[in-house]
């Protein structure tokens, strides 16, 4: 019977299977955090205003186009062909070997950085020209106006994609077997290996990887819903019945 | 002599000489002469691309004019080293799709220039934005986000924020027109009261009875140049120029 057969296999290597969604979930968090910051930074950088001529205006074309190039290259390669680069081109070039897990982070952070450049920039050109023409007419320099107004909305605008992006990356990070981090995949794979059980063994992947996808995706819901803070406002008069009524 | 010219600046709020503006070859502005004097209320009438949101778009620099000088305080804020911030929050400027912060409550709306960019301190800032949310009668929606107000309530908190600033002008682009008719009321009085309290107004707007009603001076545009400027008496009930009476029958017989 397969059901007793997937007991037995995810009670007698329960330790094999959590160490590796822990590692799953380590990276996808980590990678999906510093993704998110190098998105952010791609779309600020973008923003910031080019004067007509200048040392300024040639150093920010060149950051654009480097910048460019990088977005290409990752949304354009498979993540586990940049993974082998990465891993294998750093160990050839530099003879360093790099610690896988900080391998796996680092190959995630900079795929999801290329995703959620876009994204971002799409949240900066959701905000409406005329609340940065508001913001300059009260005397708002850009950076300013990037802080107190831009940046709340585009995080917020972006929050939902974001979260889609940390979904993926938590299945995704499987394909970094292939550098040998011990995440579930690959530890599953080593526990199949064992038993030769390849579908019962996988079934309790299965079920992890979707406890680990539904959980974040609830939790990234909640905070959406915290985010936008209550539906209606209360009026003066009504707050200050409350108050009385408390003292 | 020295006297006189103190006076005139004291008179003067703004001044602009041989203003123009093009969009690639299109002449928008074309050597602009005009200057708002303090307490006073001109508003700018003209048909559809005569270049009045342009005009006051080049006045706060949201477009940089093409030729010309704007003279702030005897010095042309136009000179490359002139601080535009600084002038900016001299002038307030009300949007005619209101451009309220969305992330930003009613009170922050109002708060947020006064301290980021005057340095005010918070309870300073509070207590500025709460007098003008009085005036335009929205003291008690300080906790509305943008989002939760109708059209005319956003616009008053625009006027209210724009207000907050301290500004020694305001101007308005077409304040009421993307208001539902029964909101442009609301706005259109709180216009009126301000214009009784001697704030200098520039307001640019196809609301024929208001202008004639609170300016004391209209300015009539055409096709990038100021044809006639006069009393409300003059330009409304004897329009000298061909052009102004055209367009006066175009807009009265709708
Ligand atoms: N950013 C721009 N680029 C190119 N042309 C522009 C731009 N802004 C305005 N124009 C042109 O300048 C002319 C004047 O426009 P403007 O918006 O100042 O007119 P307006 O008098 O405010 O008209 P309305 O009553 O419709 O608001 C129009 O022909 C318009 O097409
Ligand atoms: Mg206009």
């Amino acid at each position: 019977m397969s059901i007793d057969w997937i007991i037995s296999i995810a009670t007698e290597n329960w330790e094999m299977f959590l160490r590796g969604a822990w590692m799953t979930l380590l990276i996808a968090t980590l990678g999906t955090v510093f993704g998110a910051i190098i998105g952010l930074l791609i779309g600020i950088i973008n923003t910031i205003p080019k004067p007509e001529r200048g040392l300024k205006r040639i150093v920010l074309k060149l950051i654009n186009i480097i910048l460019g190039i990088y977005v290409g290259f990752f949304r354009g390669t498979p993540m586990i062909v940049q993974a082998m680069v990465v891993f294998y081109g750093a160990a050839q070039a530099f003879g360093v070997d790099m610690d896988r897990t900080f391998a796996a982070i680092f190959i995630v952070a900079i795929n999801t950085g290329a995703y959620m450049a876009e994204i971002v920039r799409g949240g900066i050109i959701s905000v409406d020209k005329g609340q940065f023409e508001a913001a300059q007419a009260i005397g708002m320099n850009h950076w300013q106006t990037m802080i107190h107004v831009v940046l709340p909305q585009v995080l917020r605008n972006i929050l939902p994609a974001t979260g889609n992006q940390f979904v993926m990356n938590i299945k995704d990070t499987s394909v970094l077997n292939v550098i040998g981090v011990t995440e579930l995949y690959f530890q599953t794979k080593s526990v199949s290996g064992n038993n030769f059980r390849y579908f019962e063994s996988f079934f309790v992947a299965c079920i992890l990887y979707l406890i680990m996808t539904f959980v974040v995706t609830k939790i990234l819901h909640y905070f959406e819903k915290r985010l936008d803070g209550p539906q209606n406002y209360q009026m003066i008069d009504d707050l200050e019945q409350v108050e009385g009524k408390k003292a | 002599m020295i006297a006189s010219k103190g006076d005139r600046l004291m008179k003067n709020v703004i001044e602009i000489q041989h203003l123009s503006k093009s969009f690639g070859t299109h002449e928008v502005l074309k050597d602009i002469d005009f200057s708002v004097n303090k307490g006073e209320v001109v508003c700018v009438i003209g048909s559809s691309g005569s270049g009045k949101s342009t005009l006051l778009r080049c006045i706060n620099l949201l477009e940089r004019p093409s030729g010309g000088q704007i003279v702030y305080q005897g010095e042309n804020i136009l000179d490359n080293n002139h601080n535009i911030n600084n002038y900016r929050t001299k002038l307030g400027m009300v949007f005619q799709s209101f451009n309220l912060f969305n992330n930003l409550n009613v009170l922050t709306n109002c708060i947020v220039g006064q301290t980021k960019v005057l340095k005010r301190s918070k309870s300073d800032a509070e207590n500025v934005a709460m007098k003008y949310l009085k005036v335009v009668g929205l003291d008690r929606y300080i906790n509305a986000k943008p989002h939760q107000l109708s059209g005319g309530q956003k616009q008053r908190v625009a006027i209210a924020r724009a207000l907050s600033m301290e500004p020694d002008v305001l101007l308005f682009d077409e304040p009421t027109s993307a208001l539902d008719p029964e909101m442009v009321g609301e706005v259109l009085k709180v216009m009126k009261e301000l214009a009784g309290t001697g704030l200098t107004m520039l307001i640019v707007t196809h609301e024929m009875e208001f202008a004639r009603e609170v300016s004391d001076r209209v300015v009539f545009m055409d096709k990038g140049v100021i044809v006639e400027e006069g009393s409300p008496e003059q330009i409304f009930n004897h329009p000298q120029n061909e052009r102004t009476k055209a367009f006066l029958k175009r807009t009265f017989k709708q």
